[in-house]
């Protein structure tokens, strides 16, 4: 195991390059879903946390564990869930026929007070 | 090839569809679907995980998971589902605190699990590392989300000797970390990350009003950081590669947004910006002494009519007033009378940037309309009427005339520049940034008092009426 840390070293400092060179080019408009974006996408610590409960040994670890897995998936859920619902908002976006968006905008405007 | 290649293989697929999201997420016809292919590569992602022989090896472990992973679907769905917009950078903040504390949690647990077989000084390193991100990000976090849910002050908390006593805390964490790293000790790890906690909430106190939305990147960053730091104690490679791509683009966004507000990233940290109330006298003596000029809504219905382009300048009041809806109403009244009408929108305009294009995507105001702060600077000399809708310091003239200005040197909306500038505003209470607006006082601008949405529904019915 302990040759593997070069290739995951190897990996690390790529991976870090890709993310810079990715997101070069963001419209403001965009940085708040993102930002939300991304923090949907660390969720995926879901995985370690379920392979970690594999192993889980003995009451600490495992009600460590437990709370693991209940953190990361309000995580993961949650990050995914609130991204598309802020971008369901802008695929109204170019020509659309007027009387749809009107509609849709009565409905917004019932619940929003 | 073995089943762990073939998950491994996953992973990788995985990894590709997480670069392909961010990389879509960049962009706004592809966003939404980058979204869902994020979303899509983790569920299959996670799914293979239960191919591990590990993972289901004990029954009661495996029933614990399910359970874990269903309790906190049934919490998010509908929290993620029914949260305001308006209160969205205080959900972020929450979704990204728990990310980090389960990063650390995963790290502390591997610790647990290896620390009788005396583990090497580099397993010991990357635990230490993915507890203390971990810990910071998780503690930092839940302060930023009591902030913006107002639970306490939004201002910056400061007292003697702040930044010394931080950096002291700081230290002793790096000392209880070479103290874990030589011995293997479990009770000092607890310590450390007990203390690591502390730290995320002492380094996040002296940072408040505008700022926090900066900060929440940042921890953001930071989870991510603590996620590859997981990644390496159990030798996964997705965990590497999602948790370091979010880690680097975090840092940059982070940036970007700092930029944005025309300050340095180390500025917006360590600064207390905003923990000034007033620029040069108090704000309350200032306001009593000057006067300002109000009018009734008919008065400016009819000048808006009558105008042949009006700029509106949308700020974070009118993203609580959810006013969005009442102000596209009124644009679109305008505009059937044959004015030039569009939105200018500041680049922190609400209290994340793109936040306003965001709420107003939401009330499906059309994109033409919406122009970028350059864009809208350069029409706005020609402009009849600029209305400011709860907006204030992004088109406080202090930040281009005033040196010495805690926001001397942000970029503003030129508003000043208009023929006429009207403000709707609920009191004479300085903005986010704590700091007077000459602006209020000057002789070209008008002062309507209420609610935004209330008064923009006068607004609506002046114009009609005119």
């Amino acid at each position: 195991m302990s040759t593997g840390i070069l290739e995951f070293l190897t990996i690390f400092v790529l991976a870090a390059f890709v993310g810079i060179e990715l997101i070069n080019a963001v419209p403001s408009i965009l940085h708040t879903p993102l930002m939300s974006g991304s923090n949907a996408i660390h969720g995926i610590i879901l995985v370690g946390t379920i392979i970690i409960m594999g192993s889980a040994d003995g009451p600490a670890q495992i009600t460590l564990g437990f709370l693991a897995v209940l953190l990361a998936t309000l995580n993961i859920v949650g990050g995914f869930v609130v991204t598309d619902r802020m971008l369901e908002m802008f695929k109204a976006k170019s020509p659309e026929p007027p009387t749809h968006a009107d509609a849709s905008d009565e409905d917004h405007s019932d619940g929003g007070k | 090839m073995t089943l762990d290649t073939w998950i491994d293989l996953v992973y990788l697929l995985a990894a590709v569809c997480f670069i392909l999201a961010l990389k879509g997420l960049s962009s706004p016809k592809q966003a939404r679907n980058g979204n869902l292919l994020g979303a899509a590569a983790a569920a299959v992602a996670v799914g293979f995980t239960f191919a591990y022989p590990g993972v289901r090896a004990h029954t009661l472990n495996l029933v614990l998971t399910l359970v874990a992973m269903a309790i906190g679907a049934a919490i998010a769905v509908p929290a993620a589902r029914t949260v305001k917009m308006t209160a969205m950078p205080q959900m972020v903040a929450i979704f990204n605190g728990v990310g980090g504390g389960a990063a650390a949690l995963v790290s502390i647990v591997v610790f647990l699990i290896e620390s009788p077989g005396k583990p090497a000084v580099y397993r010991i390193g990357e635990v230490i590392f993915g507890v203390l991100v971990g810990c910071v990000s998780f503690a930092g976090s839940a302060i930023a989300f009591a902030k913006l849910q107002e639970m306490m002050t939004g201002r910056p908390i400061t007292y003697p000797a702040q930044q010394v006593i931080n950096a002291v805390v700081a230290v002793a964490i790096v000392a209880l970390a070479v103290a874990t790293l030589l011995t293997g000790s479990v009770a000092l790890l607890v310590v450390t990350a007990i203390l690591s906690l502390v730290l995320g909430v002492i380094f996040v106190l002296p940072i408040g009003g505008a700022d926090v939305p900066v900060l929440i990147s940042l921890l953001n960053s930071f989870t991510g950081l603590a996620v590859a730091a997981s990644g390496f104690t159990l030798n996964n490679n997705l965990l590497i590669i999602a948790g370091t791509l979010v880690g680097a683009s975090g840092v940059l966004l982070t940036r970007m947004m700092s930029k944005a507000m025309g300050r340095s990233l180390t500025n917006v940290l360590f600064s207390a910006f905003g923990s000034v109330v007033t620029a040069g006298g108090g704000a309350d003596g200032a306001g009593e002494t000057r006067t300002v000029r109000t009018a009734t809504p008919e008065d400016i219905g009819v000048l808006m009519a009558y105008a042949r382009k009006v700029v509106i300048i949308p700020g974070y009041g009118l993203a609580v007033a959810q006013a969005q809806h009442t102000a596209r109403e009124l644009a679109d009244l305008l505009m059937e009378r044959g004015v030039d009408v569009f939105y200018a929108i500041h680049p922190v305009a609400g209290r994340m940037p793109g936040h306003m294009n965001v709420l107003l995507a939401e009330a499906n105001v059309p994109y033409d309309e919406l122009k970028e702060m350059d864009e809208a600077n350069l029409e706005m000399t020609t402009a009849d009427v600029a209305l400011v809708v709860g907006a204030n310091d992004t088109v406080n003239p202090a930040a281009k005339t005033t040196v010495g200005s805690p926001i001397y040197g942000m970029p503003i909306i030129n508003a000043d520049e208009a023929g006429n500038i009207v403000f709707l505003k609920r009191s004479m209470r300085p903005g986010f940034a704590g700091i007077d607006n000459d602006l209020l006082f000057g002789d070209k601008t008008t002062l309507l008092f209420g609610d935004a949405k209330d008064t923009l529904s006068k607004l609506v019915a002046a114009v009609k009426d005119a």
